[in-house]
């Protein structure tokens, strides 16, 4: 008789809830991407003054490599631990198949370290005098571009999962090319706070949000099989 | 026809076959290089007319613009190579994927310093935010990615394996940022440097620099092809064919 597996949705859901159990069991790990993001963006003021104009022009390029900096300093998390306890062996025996699980592991991960850095960003775009419109785009792009930055740096931690020097290394095969998602955030911000039109931005930040939650998850899975498997 | 196609293709793809066929190959793959190349740099560095607008400066492009084309192409022939070897497991295609990682990124590090070079009596600065300085140079990290994560495995089986899907991701990539970054650049930058339109070009300039494209596409390959032969000696050193060479030789 042919077993019966579970839907892929349950599937989906059960490995999204059993990845924000963990984390929620560990604290002290879902604050400290928080912290690194504000207290990257404090260090900007100290480098290149106090100044409100040029906090004001520089103020969304730096919220948004501060965003990206944080992903990619905590993805390194993401497979690390399931790989280390072995966990991730039978996710990759599951008759589940691996993408469905990747986007769920994804999808948590996204939930616990990115969207406190969203929440916070306003605050921050307050304090480099950023205005309430542009600071509403910037929370807009911010949500439509991060889970881009997640999906790349997702494939650079699977494929360095298996090595003991993970963290440099993924930051040198993701971060060419997070190029694109760097270019339309920021500019979608800074049309925003020159008054000019931002739709054409945010259309591009959506494509390239479907393009790679789309696809991406078939490469991270192809990642994880090698560095499982070898 | 297919079956004949399919007894080559897996000839190719024997550490043996391949050597034999590129002890044979290299030579002229040599002698196209001096041929094409020398003359090409001799023509276009000393006796093609000059730019009536950039003077004598132009004359870098004869480096330049092989350089660019060569560093582009190896960055897809390695994603094509990597692909071959993930999906046919072709021993080969994995070995010259990874020696075009190398030598591909020397090229584009060529055409990013023999464009600044160029820029500095043309537009005055060793570097500018221009569109394609700023492809090539994400090309060229792209291409250090591959070599950093092909260092970082102990095994070269999961190396070529974890390469060639982190190529295949970046040549899916490269269109993206390329017309990103473009469309960046108009954004920021008038319109008011750029790179000449060769598209006007007397023949005294198009025949060298068609000749040191060509030139410096078999320069590629015999890169390539010397790496790869090194890469398969040390791979196959424990085969009989390869104790039995070097005790010959």
């Amino acid at each position: 008789m042919e077993p019966v597996y579970p839907p892929l949705r349950q599937g989906l859901l059960a490995i999204f809830k059993r990845d924000l159990i963990i984390a929620f069991r560990q604290r002290s790990d879902l604050v400290n991407p928080v912290f690194f993001f504000i207290m990257v963006i404090t260090l900007f003021p100290l480098g290149v003054g106090p100044e409100p104009e040029i906090l004001s022009r520089i103020g969304p390029g730096v919220l948004w490599i501060a965003a990206l900096l944080s992903t990619l300093l905590s993805v390194d998390s993401l497979f690390r631990q399931d790989y280390d306890d072995g966990s991730l062996e039978v996710l990759l025996l599951s008759p589940q198949p691996l993408f469905i699980i990747v986007l769920g592991k994804i999808m948590a991960h996204w939930c616990i370290t990115t969207v406190p850095l969203i929440l916070v960003s306003p605050l921050l775009g307050v304090m480099l005098f950023l205005d309430t419109e542009t600071i509403k785009v910037l929370i807009v792009t911010l949500l439509l571009g991060t889970p881009v930055l997640s999906m790349i740096s997702a494939i650079g931690a699977a494929l360095t999962v298996g090595l003991r020097k993970g963290g440099v290394l993924i930051a040198v095969i993701a971060l060419p090319l997070y190029v694109p998602v760097l270019i339309f955030g920021t500019s979608a911000v800074e049309a925003a706070s020159m008054s000019l039109a931002f739709s054409g931005q945010l259309a591009y930040l959506a494509a390239l949000a479907i393009f790679s939650i789309t696809l991406a998850p078939f490469a991270i899975a192809a990642g994880l099989r090698i560095s499982v498997s070898g | 026809m297919f079956e004949t196609i399919k007894l080559y293709y897996h000839k190719f793809g024997t550490p043996k076959f391949f050597y034999e066929l590129t002890s044979k190959m290299l030579p002229w793959l040599i002698g196209f290089t001096v041929v094409l190349l020398i003359p090409g740099v001799i023509l276009g560095l000393g006796f093609a007319p000059m730019d009536e607008e950039q003077g004598h400066s132009y004359r870098i492009m004869f480096i330049h613009v092989p350089a660019a084309s060569v560093a582009m192409s190896a960055y897809v022939m390695m994603a094509v190579a990597g692909a071959v070897g993930l999906i046919w497991k072709m021993k080969m295609a994995e070995i010259v994927a990874k020696c075009c990682a190398p030598i591909g990124a020397s090229f584009a590090l060529l055409c990013l310093l023999t464009g600044s070079i160029w820029g500095k009596p043309t537009w005055g600065t060793w570097w500018v935010w221009d569109a394609r300085l700023t492809s090539m140079l994400v090309l060229l990290f792209l291409f250090m990615g591959v070599v950093a994560l092909n260092n970082a495995f102990e095994s070269a089986q999961s190396a070529a394996k974890a390469t060639a899907l982190l190529s295949i991701v970046g040549v899916v990539n490269l269109p993206i940022i390329k017309y990103s970054v473009e469309w960046w650049n108009t954004l920021h930058q008038p319109a008011s440097i750029k790179l000449t339109e060769g598209a006007s070009m007397p023949a005294e300039m198009l025949t060298p620099l068609l000749m040191c494209i060509f030139g410096f596409y078999f320069l590629f390959s015999v890169l390539v092809v010397v790496a790869s032969r090194a890469e398969v000696l040390e791979r196959e050193q424990r085969s009989k064919w390869v104790k039995q060479l070097v005790m010959v030789e």
